[in-house]
């Protein structure tokens, strides 16, 4: 049976495969909440990531002609991602579980053999209470890095911490 | 509702850790705590779905100015194929690479080799209903970087492909057969089993070889399968 390929770092070129419309998913015209989603890469040393690759994916609103659900966004010289795209509804769990509005995020760098994948959930979501994958993260401070903050005007914030203090919650799907 | 059917977990040993310690940049860029193990929901299990007319294919990497580059001209093919052996259609895959004197056209590559006015090294192809790919391009060349003393990257090719989900995405390296560097370098070793790592080698092979043309390699690329429940028909 074979095996899955094995991964090797983005590296620091990436950029020659970037488009930068694609950290705009509303580019095609997609109906909905319009919002930003940002944030900083930051190392274990708290210096910002300024070669990152994140990517996004949503399984809310579907993905259609108007809306690819996918996007890439570099990371500027101060380690800043930033994304345009709908705002997630409700998304279907395992069971009968309802999962909180929530974007899937990928990182991906040099220094990173693979990508890291975690998720930005909405502040003051009522689903979030009861979201399984925010629940079994048992350690209230640990949760908190997958919450996206407000930051203006249609604008939520999530930072990711690579390593150490307050290093964001990465997944293992 | 029924649950969606999860993808495999990667096999041990195949996959390289995150601390990679002989290759510095992950020192400050791995996590220290575990990855938090979750269910694949439906955010995992699907993923985005690119179609040419949205993305066009850059199949010739040789040719992008109307002006041939600098180099070895090679072809390189293959399948995409998941992990019970069924082929991965009309998936995007992206490609991108330094040129034939080991210089990527990247702000960011100060290298002293020359850059070719040329070939710029990106690429994007899609897999045809069997799972096959091929692309011509130059072979690129070796180059310096700061990882440690003396320190060369073999040959290499980056590959981004994305296969049917979120969690089949992969992003690797193909290296070339008899590549005396690949003994030194960190991010190959960085794949603890051997076979796994001796698979990121593309083969030499005579029939993908054009007469008078070019050189061909054939990579195969295989992305995770969906793990066989019996609740499945």
């Amino acid at each position: 049976m074979p095996i899955a390929t094995a991964s090797q770092t983005v590296g620091p070129y990436w950029h020659l495969m970037e488009d930068p419309s694609w950290a705009d998913l509303t580019r095609f015209g997609a109906q909905g909440e319009k919002i930003t989603l940002t944030g900083v890469v930051l190392d274990g040393d708290g210096k910002p990531c300024a070669d990152a690759c994140v990517e996004i994916w949503q399984s809310d609103p579907p993905a259609s002609d108007s809306f690819p659900g996918f996007g890439r966004s570099n990371t500027d010289s101060a380690g800043n991602y930033r994304f345009v795209t709908v705002k997630p509804g409700p998304v279907a769990g395992r069971g009968n579980a309802q999962q909180a509005p929530h974007i899937a995020l990928c990182i991906l760098s040099r220094g990173l053999m693979r990508g890291l994948v975690t998720r930005a959930y909405f502040q003051g979501e009522k689903l979030n209470e009861t979201d399984p994958l925010l629940m079994s993260i048992e350690e209230l401070a640990r949760r908190g890095t997958l919450i996206a903050r407000p930051a203006g005007a249609a604008t939520w914030r999530m930072d990711v911490r690579l390593q150490g203090e307050g290093e964001t919650v990465f997944l293992d799907i | 509702m029924n649950d969606p059917t999860s993808f495999r977990p990667y096999a041990p040993g195949t996959q390289p850790p995150y601390d990679a310690p002989a290759y510095l940049g992950t020192v400050k860029r791995h996590p220290k705590q575990k990855l938090h193990p979750m269910p694949q929901t439906i955010t995992e299990t699907t993923g985005p779905s690119f179609s040419p007319s949205h993305f066009p294919p850059l199949v010739d990497l040789t040719m992008t100015t109307g002006k041939p580059a600098i180099g070895e001209r090679i072809i390189v093919a293959g399948t995409i194929t998941d992990e019970d052996g069924r082929p991965v259609p009309n998936t995007m895959v992206e490609i991108w690479q330094a040129n034939g004197s080991g210089r990527y056209d990247h702000p960011a590559d100060q290298h002293d080799a020359p850059l070719d006015p040329n070939f710029h090294g990106a690429g994007r192809v899609f897999t045809d209903e069997h799972g096959g790919y091929r692309f011509l391009t130059i072979r690129p060349g070796a180059y310096p970087w700061p990882n440690h003393r003396n320190a060369w990257r073999p040959n290499h090719i980056h590959f981004s492909y994305f296969g049917p989900a979120f969690a089949t995405r992969l992003v690797t390296q193909m290296y070339f057969p008899g590549d005396p560097l690949l003994a030194f370098d960190p991010i190959f070793h960085a794949v603890p089993d051997e076979h796994a790592r001796n698979r990121l080698i593309a083969a030499f092979d005579l029939d993908l070889t054009e007469p008078d043309y070019a050189l061909g390699y054939r990579f195969d690329v295989v992305l995770r399968g969906r793990g066989a429940t019996p609740m499945e028909h």
